[in-house]
């Protein structure tokens, strides 16, 4: 019931996920096992000039007949509220508005888009100016509810009856593994003996595409968007920009086979290490990504051989996936684990694939299956991993899985999920 | 697992009445005090304004201050404030962070440009005008100094904090759950020394725009938080607060000469203010099991009425012997704001004194041997914590 430092094991007993692929744990799972591809041309607003025009995108129901866009913090709300109540439903736990226990809501910072501009500058009679809008918006209390960085968790915790103030947090492209990491350290620590970490995005707006592209970040593929994302291939040329969800439900081990529950597989080991080098690269010498994988697995109390495949950030920049291979091959020297990209199938989901990943890692625990990268057509030579391409793996044995996030601002957090003991 | 004793070595503190601890105890402890404010630049809603930093001696690369905007400047600086006081830049590669953040600034004339002349047009019209405006108007920077999570990205590369970084968002609430977490994870033993706080850059009307919609913002000429009438509301000071806390072990190890002990911080949040918030605060005060003698209380009442209303019913039960508000003096900073007073609590322990009254309402002046800090925010979130002379 402890781990090798003495502190509680943590369970995870509910799985819930939304991605392009489907609104749904096992749905998501067969699509990724089969090698499908979740990206497809934006057509939620306007293309034109862009000079990326493909997403990974989630609609809402009512958007997918016909209704207007949603801002992306309502569609994050959206997608989480589905992973947490399937996550919820699996779990048999805090079901019916009451968990026992807090929420981590990983999710993008969020503010006001240009429809919501657009229609106070139109009800201040053409005067797009802050001060009229401003004049205009005073007392629009949905605005405000909605654009609030806490209102998305004050909503989620009301709903779901969680304990505690929510805590919404980013750290970039690990924020679904921060969440994670947050909820863990509040069971170790007593806190509670059980917690929801979600990860949520819904950034695929004109703005974010936009700003990504700025930076250079994001593949121009625009003709083959289903091959567009190539996770450690040697033509990739950047990530593909993508939306979706994941929910956990954590407990302490002794919480979870008191009651009888399913144990899905253990939270193990979290590690985190930041970089000082620069706001959108990693020290050349890897040292934070290495200290963030070093961290994870002795957190877990394991050694790199215990380590059975690793779930890759694997953005599909030439960078990170360089910068990862070196990571890699410092912590496993010569005989590194099989590693595989789920982005090359859902694109990039940024505050949520810290999540949607270490959801994924434990199906791959579960049914023994190694998820394909995707897109693999020609190898790099200098990625000498095996990244298994193209074609998902049955394999046996796998108990320890190493999850990636690296994010801006030099945010790395890693994850060990383990078989159930 | 036994907690380990948390103390605060270090504050790196900025708002309109200057920078640093000694600024900020020659003014406050003085009787009389007056806020800086600025009525104009965003009238019909008062600000505290930033004051001027000498941004080099924090942030010495021109490199690194052009990648930001004010409010990642703002904080950038007060964090290496802290880092100073506590004499542990030699510590930063194993220091933890946790930052209370906002969103970064906006291109305000792109936004103004592109809302006037795009509102009328048919959306699909729109939407291919703003695609090809923001690729070319917006700088790539931008981006950078937006994120939220950059201004501990920014804290990491100009002081070179590395241990651990992470980044709260959910205005007040983010703020005072940062620093019980950066302690909870202390006193556990995961790292002996963090960093935490946030920023307000006061001065910034998409920040008027967004709190306005609410209600939340004072309008008006400038009055004290408890007597701001109607709906009241704040007045958005700029502040950047920052705080080294260590394990007591850690600090004693290297020499280092405490300001405070934080005794601990506790945190809930009600789903609705009214008839609920005092309730909750009293129990977190019951939690937080301190004594009742000698409580000065350092409150960051916004002067949003329904939240002060339920402030002042949990303060009324309190016994404190002083109350000081000190919105009325610095403004209300949001996510900076708990930090803040956790500041200002740290600096009156050291001195080995309190403030005298900030507000008209402001009440007792008894020998004050611990400090309580509130953070009832404008919307949501209850929030305090103690803090106690270092033995």
């Amino acid at each position: 019931m402890k781990d090798h430092l003495g502190r509680p094991l943590v369970a995870v007993t509910g799985i819930g996920l939304v991605t392009p692929l489907a609104w749904g744990r096992e749905a998501t799972w067969a699509a990724i096992v089969s090698g499908t591809s979740g990206i497809s041309r934006i057509r939620r607003f306007p293309v034109d000039k862009l000079r990326t025009t493909i997403a990974g995108t989630v609609e809402l129901p009512e958007e997918a007949a016909g209704g207007a866009i949603v801002p992306s913090p309502i569609r994050v709300e959206r997608m989480a509220a589905a992973a947490v109540e399937e996550a919820l439903a699996q779990a048999a736990l805090g079901e019916g508005g009451a968990f026992p226990g807090p929420l981590m809501v990983g999710m993008p910072p969020v503010e006001y888009e240009w429809p919501q501009r657009f229609e106070l500058a139109r009800q201040a009679n053409g005067d797009g100016g802050y001060a009229a809008a401003t004049k205009v918006a005073t007392g629009r209390r949905d605005l405000y509810e909605t654009f609030l960085f806490g209102g998305v968790g004050e909503r989620l915790a009301a709903r779901f009856g969680t304990r505690g103030a929510p805590i919404a947090l980013t750290t970039a492209c690990a924020t679904g593994a921060s969440a994670i990491q947050m909820a863990v350290e509040a069971i170790q620590r007593g806190e509670a003996d059980a917690a929801i970490a979600l990860g949520a995005d819904g950034s695929v707006q004109p703005e974010a595409v936009i700003r990504f592209s700025l930076l250079s970040a994001l593949t121009a593929r625009n003709d083959d968007p289903e091959g567009a994302s190539r996770p450690f291939e040697k033509t990739r040329d950047g990530f593909v920009m993508s939306e979706g969800a994941a929910a956990l439900v954590l407990e302490s081990l002794e919480h979870a086979q008191a009651r009888g529950a399913t144990v899905l597989g253990i939270v193990s080991g979290c590690g985190e290490r930041a970089d000082s080098f620069h706001r959108t690269r990693s020290n050349p010498d890897g040292h934070a990504i290495i200290g963030a994988m070093r961290n994870a697995i002795d957190d877990a109390g394991l050694t790199p051989a215990d380590i059975g495949y690793v779930n890759a950030h694997g953005t599909s920049t030439p960078e990170n996936d360089k910068m990862e291979t070196l990571g890699m091959r410092a912590v496993f020297g010569d005989a590194p684990p099989p590693i595989s990209s789920n982005k090359s199938m859902l694109g990039h989901t940024l505050s949520a694939a810290g999540a949607i990943e270490a959801a994924l890692s434990l199906l791959t625990i579960r049914d023994q299956v190694l998820p394909p990268t995707i897109n693999h057509r020609e190898p790099d030579p200098a990625i000498t991993l095996d990244v298994v391409p193209n074609v998902a793996r049955k394999v046996s044995g796998v108990r320890h899985v190493l999850s990636n996030s690296f994010g801006f601002g030099g945010q790395n957090v890693c994850l060990v999920v383990s078989a159930a003991p | 697992m036994t907690k380990q004793d948390v103390v605060i070595t270090g504050i790196g503190l900025v708002s309109s009445l200057g920078e640093g601890p000694d600024a900020h105890w020659s003014v406050l402890s003085q009787p009389g005090a007056t806020p800086v404010v600025d009525e104009t630049a965003f009238a019909p809603y008062p600000v505290h304004p930033l004051p001027a930093l000498t941004l080099d001696s924090q942030i010495p690369k021109k490199g690194d201050q052009r990648q930001m905007e004010p409010w990642q400047r703002l904080g950038t600086y007060a964090a290496g404030l802290a880092i100073d006081q506590a004499g542990a830049r030699g510590l930063v590669s194993d220091m933890h962070l946790i930052v209370a953040a906002g969103g970064g600034e906006r291109d305000v004339a792109v936004d103004e440009a592109m809302a006037t002349a795009y509102c009328a047009v048919p959306a699909e019209e729109a939407g291919r005008a703003l695609n090809e405006m923001l690729a070319t108007e917006l700088r790539p920077t931008l981006f950078l100094a937006q994120l939220s999570n950059l201004l501990a990205g920014n804290i990491s590369i100009v002081h070179g904090v590395t241990g651990s970084s992470r980044t709260f968002m959910g205005e007040e609430a983010a703020a005072a759950d940062a620093v019980r977490i950066a302690a909870a994870r202390l006193a556990e033993g995961r790292g002996g020394i963090a960093l935490v706080g946030g920023a307000y850059a006061s001065q910034r009307w998409d920040l008027v725009l967004l709190y306005g919609a609410g209600h939340a913002l004072w309008r008006g000429p400038f009055a004290p938080v408890s007597a701001r009438d109607g709906t009241g509301g704040f007045v958005g000071g700029a502040l950047g607060a920052f705080l080294v806390l260590e394990t007591a072990e850690h600090a004693a190890a290297r020499g280092a000469t405490p300001l405070a002990r934080l005794a601990g911080v506790a945190t809930d949040a009600m789903h609705a203010r009214a008839g609920t918030s005092a309730a909750t605060a009293a129990a977190l005060w019951q939690k937080l099991g301190a004594p009742a003698g000698g409580l000065g209380v350092l409150s960051g009442m916004t002067g949003v009425a329904e939240a002060r209303g339920e402030e002042d019913a949990f303060l009324a039960g309190l016994d404190a012997a002083a109350v000081r508000r000190t919105g009325s003096l610095l403004g209300h900073g949001v996510e900076a704001s708990f930090p803040a007073n956790v500041a200002l609590g740290a600096l009156a322990l050291s001195r080995g004194g309190f403030f005298p009254a900030m507000d008209p309402a402001d009440a007792g002046d008894g020998p004050v041997e611990r400090i309580l800090v509130t953070g009832f925010g404008q919307w949501r979130g209850e929030a305090l914590a103690l803090l106690e002379r270092v033995a």
